[in-house]
């Protein structure tokens, strides 16, 4: 059986009787979702009056021999390890192609994500493997990049590198990825990882100035925080362009001859992009106080008679469902609602939605100990105003100097409620 | 941002209007739009928007912008109040 499969090649030479000769070791095999390359031996000359010349590069359908149809057990076998694999190294999958020149080679990427990165954007998101999720740093390619195709620098935090790619189907561009730590662009630059530094870094390692012909870096805004454009210049003589702060603008961006509109440049902090934060900020925080819950139980349960088991029981449940439900407003309710919220301190915002929800659940138990209820209201509503405080971390608005303000005065008065909501769930058996 | 606002008034962003050349570069890197260039000087058209980032001082050229950057984040500073200064990046933050 054959199949018919197109490829990439460059001319190695023509004959007289224009006989073309592909050279072996840049057959790369494109129009297709495998990434895998002809055998070596079936590349064969071809005749062509086109009048091709050495180093061009050439496009080509060729027949290729389906082996393995007979198969004594299971299917027929997998396809050959791909030429590019090698010992001790592993074949990413969002790899499409490479391109392959004397010195080195570039890896070229899909530009639709699949299932593994969906995956692996859930578990991102999520919190499990948000620390290691990263791609190799240097030079990446999508479409088939020329010497005068856009260079777009971004971080190695996967999620990052995979909306970067998604945006650009269809186009023929470099990415240059920088060693950040597996962090995104903003954090990045604000940690000094995405910096001026190893940007200049990877221009060298990666020998850009060989292949592009222009001198331009499209660098996303948002890190700009950690390169300076006229030190980049001066180091590696790449001038800074900072594009769009979102990925999906970088095709009107550049087609937009690399102006920016005021749009473009704007950050935003829509429901989607708050919604999308709040997993993380749950994760850490039920890593954080899972020692909490046996002390509530334990607290619960003194009383006139020393210990209360029953007691431990029915107030430990209820003390730690006012724990988990202030973790819930603080930390999910509030970010959604965040522009709806008063005030502007984060702080305030958080406690007054758990004060208002807390007093709602008080109404309805009214069979609840009057101290204890006072204790959940009061506790509630620390537990949202503390965590809504800790959202200031995720949000691309609030300034160090207005979270130190706030938190100057939020914290003492935090602190305070939980002592005074300890302090009533202690004393409430007794009365 | 213009829609969601954060405290006023503690901003510690400052321009020597003197020193500017008018390159533009802090109007290209700012995200919330806090400055604007007229008549090749760049000047304040929304400072209570700054979140000091520090992009605008990082870019500028001529060291025209002075501020005291960083990472307005709640838990950091806890760390840091716990831990001393230099406490070393690790996961957030």
């Amino acid at each position: 059986m054959m199949n018919k499969s197109y490829f990439r090649g460059k001319v190695h030479c023509v004959t007289d009787t224009g006989v073309v000769f592909l050279s072996l070791k840049n057959l790369t095999r494109i129009g297709s979702d495998t990434m895998q390359i002809l055998p070596m031996a079936k590349a064969e000359p071809f005749t062509s009056d086109k009048g091709y010349e050495n180093g061009d590069v050439v496009e080509l359908a060729a027949l290729e021999e389906v082996v393995g149809e007979e198969v004594c057990c299971g299917g027929p076998p997998a396809p050959k390890s791909n030429p590019f694999e090698q010992p001790g190294y592993k074949l990413e999958h969002y790899i499409r192609a490479f391109m392959i020149n004397e010195k080195s080679n570039v890896a070229l990427v899909k530009t639709r994500l699949e299932f593994a990165d969906h995956f692996g954007t859930l578990l991102a998101r999520i919190g499990l493997n948000r620390d290691n999720y990263r791609v190799s740093p240097g030079l990446y390619g999508t479409g088939n990049p020329q010497t005068d195709s856009p260079v777009l620098v971004t971080a190695n935090y996967k999620l990052t590198f995979n909306t970067l790619r998604k945006e650009l189907g269809g186009q023929d561009c470099w990415i240059l990825v920088l060693d950040t730590c597996g962090i995104n662009v903003w954090c990045a630059a604000g940690k000094k990882t995405f910096s001026t530094e190893e940007l200049v870094d990877q221009v060298i390692k990666t020998d850009l100035a060989e292949k592009v012909r222009h001198r331009k870096l499209i660098v996303p805004q948002l890190g700009a925080v950690g390169i300076a454009a006229h030190k980049v210049k001066l180091q590696c003589g790449f001038r800074v362009v900072y594009g769009p702060v979102r990925a999906a603008d970088i095709p009107a961006f550049v087609e937009n001859d690399m102006q920016a509109t005021e749009k473009m440049r704007r950050v935003t902090f829509t429901l989607k992009e708050r919604f999308v934060l709040i997993p993380v900020e749950f994760y850490n925080f039920s890593r954080k106080i899972w020692w909490l819950f046996p002390l509530l139980f334990v607290l619960s349960g003194i009383g006139p008679d020393f210990f209360n088991v029953g007691g431990a029981v029915e107030r430990g449940l209820l003390s730690s469902a006012g724990v988990i439900l202030g973790g819930i407003l603080g930390g999910a309710i509030m970010p959604l609602l965040l522009p709806w919220l008063p005030g502007r301190s984060f702080s305030c915002k958080g406690a007054i939605l758990g004060f208002i929800v807390s007093m709602i659940g008080m109404l309805l138990f009214p069979e609840v100990h009057v101290l204890d209820r006072a204790g959940l209201v009061v506790a509630v509503t620390a537990i949202s105003s503390y965590l809504a405080m800790n959202f200031t971390g995720s949000t691309p608005y609030t300034s160090p100097s207005g979270v130190e303000k706030e938190m100057k005065l939020a914290i003492p008065l935090q602190a305070g409620a939980v002592v005074v909501a300890t302090l009533l769930w202690i004393v409430s058996p007794f009365i | 941002m213009k829609s969601i606002r954060y405290l006023e008034g503690v901003a510690t962003i400052a321009l020597d209007r003197e020193r500017c050349v008018g390159c533009e570069m802090c109007v290209n890197v700012c995200p919330h739009q806090v400055f604007q260039v007229v008549n090749n000087k760049a000047q304040f058209i929304d400072r209570e928007g700054c979140m000091e980032c520090g992009a605008c001082a990082t870019n500028c050229p001529v060291e025209a912008i002075q501020v005291d950057p960083g990472v307005g984040c709640a838990s950091l500073i806890i760390s840091r109040w716990l831990k001393g200064k230099n406490i070393p990046s690790k996961g957030c933050c």
